[in-house]
């Protein structure tokens, strides 16, 4: 067997000895490349660890490299916006919790701002600034939650664990507020379920003292970390047009440079009383998004602290007899309010016939409801805008061309939640 | 289990091997790392800084089915996610422990939907359940430590059936 | 009437059905023959410039002759306008032009109006189920006479054989 390199192409080709030197196959007579290429189909998930869940994506690869990302969906399908029409307004509220189990506030909040625009209300101030403080502090959360997340599956554990000692520290928070960590059912139509107490707000202004510190430690880890960087620079690119065209929206569409956020442009709850700025990247890529996360939350610990600066003093649910629900002193000693929380539990209340679209920012990005109402004290239609579904609609657009293990960092780039993509 | 002491001194145990297993057993319960949905969230908090589920020897959370004891079952059985956790759950080496965490892997919670399994035991025999939507960790804790009673209980060398969850 | 609706409404006289702003959000009523051309238009007219894509959806009216409506919703970032186009289809002929050519976005979006709904988008590049199964036969679960319950189908393991699942320690 010769060996000998080809000064054109410097290639080696091999002289066939006419029989395959190991498994005894017969080889034909002339100077060959010894490998053969074909496409690898490689299914990924929807048990695996870094899918967020379970996801499923069948990548087509070329050696190391993705040729085509497939995502498989529905794993995941619960059918919620069929339940939606078989609840009334109020009933639906605890189905909002767990479309994205990390951030529940916030799609509490969409949905009520839902609808609220059907009904047309109008939400008392100290309601609206409550609102703004806790859908802030979820928004830390997420991002928190997110920055965990990610390092951790690009292979930096260390920062899971200290951004889930502050996560924990707001969940504390969430813990008095309403009695739960996670799913909260928190926001009522109309208004919230209960007032925050001195003793809450004291604990805010707690966290907030050193919260900047506590991200110069996660940036300290991250930041120059050459990992990090040479697994989130580059990686994920899209340009500005293609992430206008996909309809993404929150920090993947602001990382590539678009100035689209629907607390800034179309302001509901009290983000149009404080100061604050809309963090925008240049790149499109995962690092830049990783920034923009980062001071996303430095922007939420500056609303948080001016609303609770401002925090004004009144009711803190609106006073409309179709929606609130009568006081409980009052339901069991007065006949009047007892029939009538009985018909708000069991019937709903009644809206206009229409049909609405309501757009909030979520910390994923655009979390929308478009509810037709037929008049009745049920939805007629409920669709939900689900950030993350949307994204996945970019995932084998942004996915090709990069190598299988920046995949993880692909899927993370997008804070991706399957509660929410697969409703 | 118990320490003899035949000639005044320490150093001796004296216990049966079937509680001798089963203690080894207990102690090294590795999880899969399994999230369905919301229940996910807070196993993952579990594992995290504040609760450290490692004290329960519970903390080596595998990737692989083939690697782990324990199957926690967090968040909503979908029907088109059944045959896989089913595949996933044949595919660990015996013993292997289902723990149904919350209540739409118990029942299927408010999720009574064309697409939602009422419950993963329809299809996968259950040890334990531990009720709430989603259990907080200190939750998933006792629901492990009531697995850990369990295998106390457990006959290693008579070989018994176990049809879903035992009372402990 | 609203400027935009009136733009459409002097590019398109045929196609133009109604409109109806409500609480602030204007909604035009089109044919479905048109749903691309004007779509075509909204996005690349200067003076409407709706780039982003919002949703699409779909709604069902049983008791209506034309039973199903598919519902889009565009925003404008440079202008900050939003616009919703609706267009009707029958059951019969349960079929759209598909809009991924304007938007790429749409792509998802209109598979999951089939996998919910059951309209057919004309010209979509890859026309499949995307969150029930491929092989998933019992009909289009948001269409109102689907019970919430399934069909059965929910209930189904063939996976499961007689005994496997004893456990034995």
């Amino acid at each position: 067997m010769t060996t000998e390199t080809n000064p054109e192409t410097n290639l080696k080709t091999v002289e066939s000895p006419g029989e395959h030197p190991v498994a005894g196959v017969p080889v034909p007579n002339k100077a060959l490349p010894l490998l053969r290429t074909e496409k690898l189909m490689l299914n990924m998930g929807p048990q695996h660890p870094s899918t967020h869940g379970v996801l499923k994506v069948v990548l087509e690869l070329e050696g190391e490299r993705i040729v085509k990302a497939i995502p498989v969906l529905g794993f995941l399908h619960r059918g919620v916006e069929k339940l939606a029409e078989d609840g009334t307004y109020h009933q639906f509220i605890p189905h909002t919790d767990r479309l994205d189990y990390v951030c529940a506030m916030y799609n509490n909040f969409a949905y009520v701002r839902a609808v609220e625009k059907l009904l047309d209300m109008k939400v008392p101030e100290r309601a609206e600034y409550l609102r703004t403080i806790v859908a802030e502090v979820q928004r830390i959360i997420g991002h928190l939650f997110w920055l965990g997340t990610q390092a951790l599956d690009i292979g930096a554990m260390t920062v899971f664990f200290y951004t889930f000692r502050e996560r924990e520290v707001l969940l504390d928070f969430f813990d008095d507020l309403c009695g739960a960590r996670l799913t909260t059912t928190w926001y009522r139509i109309g208004g919230v379920e209960n007032d925050i107490s001195p003793k809450l707000i004291e604990h805010l202004y707690k966290f907030l003292e050193n919260f900047s510190e506590k991200l110069d430690e996660y940036n300290a880890l991250l930041e120059t970390n050459r990992i990090w960087l040479a697994r989130t620079k580059g990686i994920a690119v899209i340009s500005a047009q293609d992430a206008i065209s996909f309809g993404l929206s929150g920090p993947t569409l602001r990382g590539s440079g678009v100035d689209y956020d629907l607390r800034k442009y179309e302001p509901y709850g009290a983000y149009d009383k404080v100061q604050w700025d809309v963090p925008v990247g240049k790149n499109g890529d995962t690092y830049d998004r990783y920034w923009i996360r980062i001071l996303e939350m430095k922007e939420s610990a500056k609303i948080v602290k001016q609303c609770l600066d401002q925090l004004p003093q009144g009711p803190y649910m609106v006073e409309d007899p179709r929606v609130t629900l009568p006081p409980k002193d009052k339901v069991f000693t007065n006949l009047e309010h007892m029939i009538r929380q009985f018909k708000l539990f069991t019937q709903g209340f009644r809206t206009p016939p229409g049909e609405i679209y309501c757009g909030t920012e979520a910390h994923k990005g655009e979390l929308g409801f478009y509810i037709v109402s037929d008049g009745s004290g049920k939805p007629y239609r409920l669709k939900i805008r689900a950030p993350s579904f949307i994204h996945m609609g970019a995932f084998d657009f942004m996915a090709r061309g990069y190598m299988i293990a920046d995949i993880v960092t692909i899927f993370g780039t997008y804070d991706i939640v399957m509660g929410e993509c697969d409703r | 289990m118990g320490v003899g002491t035949l000639d005044g001194e320490g150093g001796l145990v004296t216990t049966t091997i079937e509680q001798a297993v089963n203690w080894a057993r207990k102690g090294s319960l590795w999880p899969l790392t399994f999230g369905l949905a919301c229940c996910a969230i807070e196993m993952m908090a579990a594992v995290s800084a504040r609760y450290d589920i490692d004290r329960y020897g519970a903390g080596v959370f595998r990737a692989s089915p083939r690697q782990s004891d324990l199957m926690i079952v967090a968040g909503t059985v979908c029907r088109r996610m059944a045959p896989v956790i089913r595949k996933i759950y044949d595919q660990m080496p015996e013993p292997k422990y289902v723990i149904a965490m919350g209540s739409c892997a118990t029942s299927g919670n408010i999720y009574n939907s064309y697409a939602v399994v009422q419950g993963v035991d329809r299809f996968v025999p259950v040890d334990i359940y531990v009720p709430g939507c989603p259990p907080t960790p200190e939750a998933l804790f006792d629901g492990i430590l009531k697995l850990q009673q369990k295998i106390m209980k457990q006959k290693v060398f008579i070989k018994s059936p176990i049809l879903g969850a035992t009372k402990v | 009437m609203h400027p935009n609706a009136e733009k459409i409404q002097a590019k398109f006289p045929d196609a133009f059905l109604s409109e109806k702003e409500w609480r602030g959000d204007l909604s035009v009523t089109v044919k479905k023959d048109a749903i691309v051309p004007i779509c075509r238009c909204l996005h690349d007219d200067p003076g409407m410039d709706f780039d982003y894509i919002v949703h699409i959806s779909s709604v069902d009216f049983p008791e209506d002759p034309e039973r199903f409506e598919v519902v889009y919703e565009f925003y404008s970032i440079r202008r900050r306008e939003r616009i919703r186009i609706k267009a009707r289809v029958t059951e019969e002929d349960c079929a759209i032009d598909s809009v991924t050519g304007i938007w790429k976005g749409a792509d998802f979006m209109e598979r999951e109006v089939f996998d919910m709904m059951g309209i057919r988008f004309n010209h979509h590049p890859d026309h499949r189920r995307i969150l029930l199964p491929d092989e998933y036969d019992e009909g289009y679960p948001l269409r109102k006479d689907f019970p919430l319950a399934g069909k059965g189908w929910r209930d189904t393991f063939e996976f499961i054989t007689e005994g496997a699942h004893k456990k034995t320690t």
